[in-house]
This record gives C-alpha cells, structure tokens and sequence, in this order.
C-alpha cells in the first residue's frame, strides 16, 4: 500500500517535495490543457460573437438531420448523439486504462487502452461521414447551401465556423488516438513497468479527457442551441 | 508508484519528487462504483440535453416564445457546464487533487466569464447597430427570402453556387 503519511508530509513548501503533490509532466499537462482551453474557447466566442451579430442563423436541426443509411430520413440531432456517446465511452475506457496503471497491471492497460483506441477511431469514422455529407450538400469553407431559420439567404460564416472548430477538435482527436496508440505500443513493450509506475497513461488520460471535455462544449454550440 | 521507486530505473523529474500517494484509488469497489456513477449522471444529462434540444425543434415547427425558447436553451448551457464539472472533476482526477493546485487551473478560467459576456454584447451591439444605420442588411437578413432548397436533388452540383 501507500508510503506511511509523516508528520512534515503536510508542510508542501518546506521543500523536498513537490508542493502541488502532482508529478511535474502532469503538472505541465494540465497547464497546456488550460492553454489549449482557452484557444478553443477564443473559437467558441468568436462563433458566438459573429452568430449574435446575425439576425438569423441556419437551424442546426434542419442541417444536422441525416444518419448513414437512413435514406433522406428527418433525423435531427440522431447521429451527432451517437458521436457524444461513443466519446463518452472512450472517456471511461480511458479512466479504467488509468485505474489499471494505478494498480500496476499492464494486462489491464494494454486492454482499456486499446478499446480507448477504436473509440476514437469510431469518433473519427463518423466525424468523416457527417462531413462528407455535408459536402455532398454543398456545405464547405466558403459555401453554404443552408438558409437562415428565418427563411432568408444566410452567410458563409455557419460553415466556416463549423467545419473549422469541428476540424481542431478532429485533429485533437486525431493526435490523442495518435498518442494512445503511442501509449499501447510502450504498455505492450513494458516500457512503464520497467520504469514502475505508469503515469505516462495518466497525462495521455488527462489529454483524451480534455477532447471529450471540449467535445461536450462543440456539441453544445453547434447542435443543440 | 513511490514505494516501487528505484533511481536506477528512472531519471525523469518524476523520480526526484515522486507523488505522496494518500491511497484514494486503493479501493477497487468503491472506485468502480464512482466511474459508474459518473458514467450513468453523464448519460442521463446527455440524454436530456437531447429531449430539450428535440423539444425546441418541435417548438421550432410553430411560432415559439422567444422567451420560453431562451430558457431551455439556458438549462441546457447549465447541464453542460454540470457535465464538464464531473468531467474534469471525476475522469480527469481534478477533485482529488491539492487545493493550491486546483486554484491554479481555476482561477485562470474565471476570464471566461468575462470573455464571454464581453464578446456576446459586443456582437449583440453590432447587430443593433447594423440594423439601426444600414436597412439593407436589415432587410437582407429579415425579409427576403431565400430560394426554396429542392431536398430531393441535394447531391446535384448546382447547389455548390456559392463557392466563388
């Protein structure tokens, strides 16, 4: 079990010790996710910014509403559910993938860390559906074939912001798969077992979560206000 | 972990200050049934998101209060940020960390609360402004209407007019 507690052990700055108690990579995690916060923040205001400048606005619900081999089925809002969940999912993969580290057990890792993996691919399968389609559409940087809610001719500016804010999101997600894969490779080797401890998975955990985090927030800002 | 610490195996600066391990996450039960927890209180959240968004959109089909339709699009704004407080809380081990620590990370993320408040009047006042001094944006973005879209025929290139 865990290192007996002493009495100096409550003293964080007396020195000798780290005073946040975290180890300094998933220090500097947290502190680049805080940054990384505010630059998908900076995106979001911008699109809301611009979108309470317009009069009117495409309905998300008019334009989210198709669902791969549903024909021209009226589905709003169906797929982009489906997304979320499966981000969910690969949210809890990740904590039990952590959990497994905690306790030392590289089977364990190996395992979560992998279905982590296809959670994410399956994210970024549909995320290349949803886009495809709207290409096919007519919907792109620059085009954008939706009328405004209120029946008027509406501006680029709806595509523009969604393929670019879901598209630094993908590419979030796209290098945290990246990452994961990275991260399986070395669990499988025994890279973090011969090292002791596995708290490369936690700052790679504290990175996935962080996409899940800001998927949440698109979700909210694209699909359903 | 700090008791399996060896020098000879490890010179990242995690070895110099290994974590003070205060045994939170030694109890497999009680953890299981706190990511359970949190799994199903995120489901359920999501899942109403979903009915309130689905019941604006059916709201939509009629003629709304604008009033009415601002709230529900408020209570689903709160249901994210409770989402994104047991995202960060929960998954992402937040809640168990150092107070002084957790400052650090909040503290900095209270200039949201500025930023978007700032940044959404200021749109808003630009849309006041606009349509105040320049009534062709005011007619062009209320009154006229846009050609009726021919869904059956979505994939005829056509539709690509506006790429110029």
């Amino acid at each position: 079990m865990s290192t007996p507690v002493t009495a100096t052990q409550t003293k964080w700055w007396s020195g000798g010790k780290s005073p946040f108690n975290l180890e300094y990579g998933k220090l500097m995690m947290w502190y680049f996710l805080m940054s990384d916060a505010f630059t998908f923040g900076a995106f979001l205001i911008s699109y809301g910014t611009v979108r309470f400048s317009s009069n009117s606005w495409p309905d998300p619900n008019h334009v989210f509403n198709a669902f791969p081999f549903a024909g021209h089925a009226n589905l709003p809002l169906a797929f982009v559910s489906l997304m979320t969940f499966i981000l969910i999912i690969s949210s809890v993969t990740m904590v039990l993938a952590v959990h497994a580290g905690h306790n030392g057990d590289k089977k364990g890792v190996v395992k979560w860390i992998f279905w982590t993996i296809i959670g994410g691919l399956a994210f970024l399968s549909c995320q290349a559906w949803e886009w495809t389609h709207l290409h096919a559409e007519g919907a792109w940087w620059g085009s954008n074939p939706f009328p405004n809610a209120n029946g008027t001719v509406a501006s680029t500016n709806f595509s523009n912001f969604f393929f670019t804010i879901t598209g630094f999101h993908g590419f979030h997600v796209f290098s945290g798969v990246i990452i994961n894969i990275i991260m399986l490779i070395m669990a499988q080797k025994g890279v973090f077992e011969r090292k002791g401890h596995y708290l490369m998975i936690e700052k790679a955990g504290l990175y996935w979560h962080f996409v899940d985090l800001v998927w949440v927030f698109v979700f909210l800002c694209f699909y359903l206000v | 972990m700090s008791q399996h610490y060896d020098p000879t195996k490890d010179i990242s600066p995690s070895a110099a200050y290994p974590e003070v391990t205060f045994g939170t996450h030694h109890d497999d039960q009680s953890f299981y049934s706190k990511v359970k927890k949190t799994t199903i209180v995120l489901s359920l959240i999501t899942i109403g998101e979903l009915i309130l968004g689905l019941y604006i959109y059916y709201l939509h089909k009629g003629e709304p209060s604008h009033t009415w339709v601002l709230f529900l699009k408020g209570v689903i704004c709160i249901a994210t940020l409770a989402k994104a407080y047991y995202i960060v809380s929960v998954f992402m081990h937040l809640g168990d960390e150092i107070r002084n620590m957790i400052m650090t990370i909040v503290v900095p993320l209270m200039l949201f609360i500025w930023f978007i408040a700032a940044f959404l009047i200021d749109g808003n006042s630009y849309r006041d402004l606009r349509n105040k001094y320049d009534p062709y944006f005011k007619y062009r973005t209320t009154e006229e209407k846009a050609p009726v879209k021919q869904h059956e025929g979505a994939e005829e290139p056509e539709h690509k007019s506006g790429k110029e």
